[in-house]
């Protein structure tokens, strides 16, 4: 116990994962300088785990589906952000057609930036590519122009400046898992780090 | 017990340690630097980070991360604390905290955003506030395993009296070899220094830093903003992504 410690007056915050305290702003975390991807250039490829390719432009992917995800958002750094609003594609949609037996995915993004997850975790209406945050396009430094959106693992799963998806046999940790932190990431049971 | 795997790698898990506070330095009017003496343990490099965490009569548990100030001396580590209006955890840490109290450490943690002491690329820090805290551990740790590497730092601060670590960095810049220190004030410069207040910019990265050709390895710290421009003048200037690695520090408690 830490004495005199009372901690900030809590209000009863039922969607809070244990650790985590509510910010109102959107606090940037990234390991380096900001990569800044040009519309005419950016694109989306699945690769499957035999090497097929699945590519989709940014007007391919403006003219799928679109959702309009409302979630929380959880960062390992302890802060959560609740009821945000996106609007970007289903990874179902963009799974649709993909033929595949792999369980693992690693998502790469512009930049270098890797990260790995459960490809079941991926689908199932739980995971997208978005484009657009709270009405406008997402600012580069949130991601932009498009980043993976995982709400139900700890931030630093959903891949900002999202390239592509990889998909594995085996597990392969990605940029921030070789570097100590958990493979899978679950706020619920705040698996931050290794071992957790 | 057998050690987690995941992706080949074997790993130890990261556990919670008791600290007790055993100094506590003042470094400015709004931060502090708290050495722990921390029973097990077992090193780390400089620019990694620890989790500290408290705990009330009620059971609430509040845990932040700090960068580490300094390499660790035997199982001692330093944290500086910089106070955040509002905050939860850190005007504990500077008001209430006392000398012998306990505190829950976990770490380190982060092997990114480190300097490994036997590096001899040149390295270019860019702080911008309390930004400096992980970029003085690199500091320290390249003076204390004798390095000849060339550091340059380049200081974003509000005034004068803002300067973290202030006489220890004046007389770095003087004893030890290879080390330069340039300040940039943002709100109110001190007297004698040449220039206006500005926010760190195009010349300044560029007279103070290292020339790309020269291949060096750049860590930047700071708030967002801060972190944000900085990083996008290295690379500007020509200074490859892969080699520009940042920090930064969003609100915290």
């Amino acid at each position: 116990m830490s004495p005199g410690f009372q901690g900030r007056p809590r209000s009863s915050a039922p969607d809070l994962p244990p650790g985590q305290y509510l910010t109102e702003d959107f606090p940037v975390l990234s390991a380096g300088p900001t990569p800044r991807v040009a519309l005419d250039t950016w694109e989306f490829v699945l690769t499957s785990e035999t090497g097929a390719e699945h590519r989709w432009s940014w007007d391919e992917l403006m003219r799928l589906p679109q959702d309009t995800p409302t979630v929380d958002l959880h960062c390992v750094t302890r802060w959560s952000k609740l009821g945000t609003t996106w609007q970007g594609v289903s990874l179902d949609t963009l799974f649709d057609g993909v033929d595949t037996d792999a369980r693992y995915a690693l998502a790469h993004s512009y930049g270098g930036y890797t990260t790995n997850l459960p490809l079941d975790d991926l689908r199932g209406g739980r995971a997208w590519v978005v484009h657009t945050y709270d009405g406008g396009p997402l600012p580069a430094e949130h991601g932009g122009p498009a980043r993976l959106l995982v709400p139900h693992l700890y931030l630093w799963k959903s891949a900002k400046w999202v390239r592509g998806i990889r998909l594995l046999v085996d597990d392969r940790p990605g940029f921030w898992e070789t570097a100590g932190y958990h493979d899978y990431g679950d706020p619920w049971r705040e698996q931050r780090y290794q071992g957790d | 017990m057998t050690a987690p795997t995941a992706g080949g790698r074997v790993v130890a898990p990261l556990t919670w340690r008791v600290a007790r506070l055993v100094e506590r330095r003042v470094e400015t009017a709004t931060a502090q630097t708290l050495v722990l003496d921390v029973p097990g343990w077992p090193g780390h490099l400089p620019g990694q980070h620890v989790d500290l965490r408290l705990t009330a009569a009620d059971g609430y548990q509040a845990a932040r991360s700090y960068s580490l100030a300094g390499p660790a001396q035997g199982e001692r580590i330093e944290v500086t604390v910089q106070r955040v209006t509002d905050g939860e955890v850190s005007p504990y840490l500077i008001d209430t905290y006392a000398e012998g109290d306990p505190v829950e450490v976990r770490g380190p943690v982060g092997g990114w955003f480190v300097w490994q002491t036997d590096g001899t690329e040149p390295v270019l820090l860019v702080a911008g506030g309390s930004g400096v805290v992980p970029l003085m551990a690199m500091i320290r740790a390249r003076r204390a395993a004798g390095s000849r590497t060339p550091f340059r730092l380049i200081y974003s601060v509000r005034t004068a009296d803002d300067v973290i670590y202030a006489d220890e960095l004046r007389r770095r810049a003087r004893d030890d070899q290879g080390l330069d220190v340039a300040y940039v004030y943002t709100r109110r410069a001190p007297e004698g220094w040449r220039g206006e207040p500005h926010r760190i910019g195009l010349a300044d990265v560029n007279s103070h830093g290292w020339p790309p050709a020269l291949e060096p390895l750049c860590y930047v710290c700071g708030p967002t903003g801060f972190v944000e421009t900085a990083a996008d003048l290295l690379v500007g200037l020509g200074h490859p992504t892969r080699r520009v690695r940042t920090e930064r520090f969003g609100p915290t408690g």
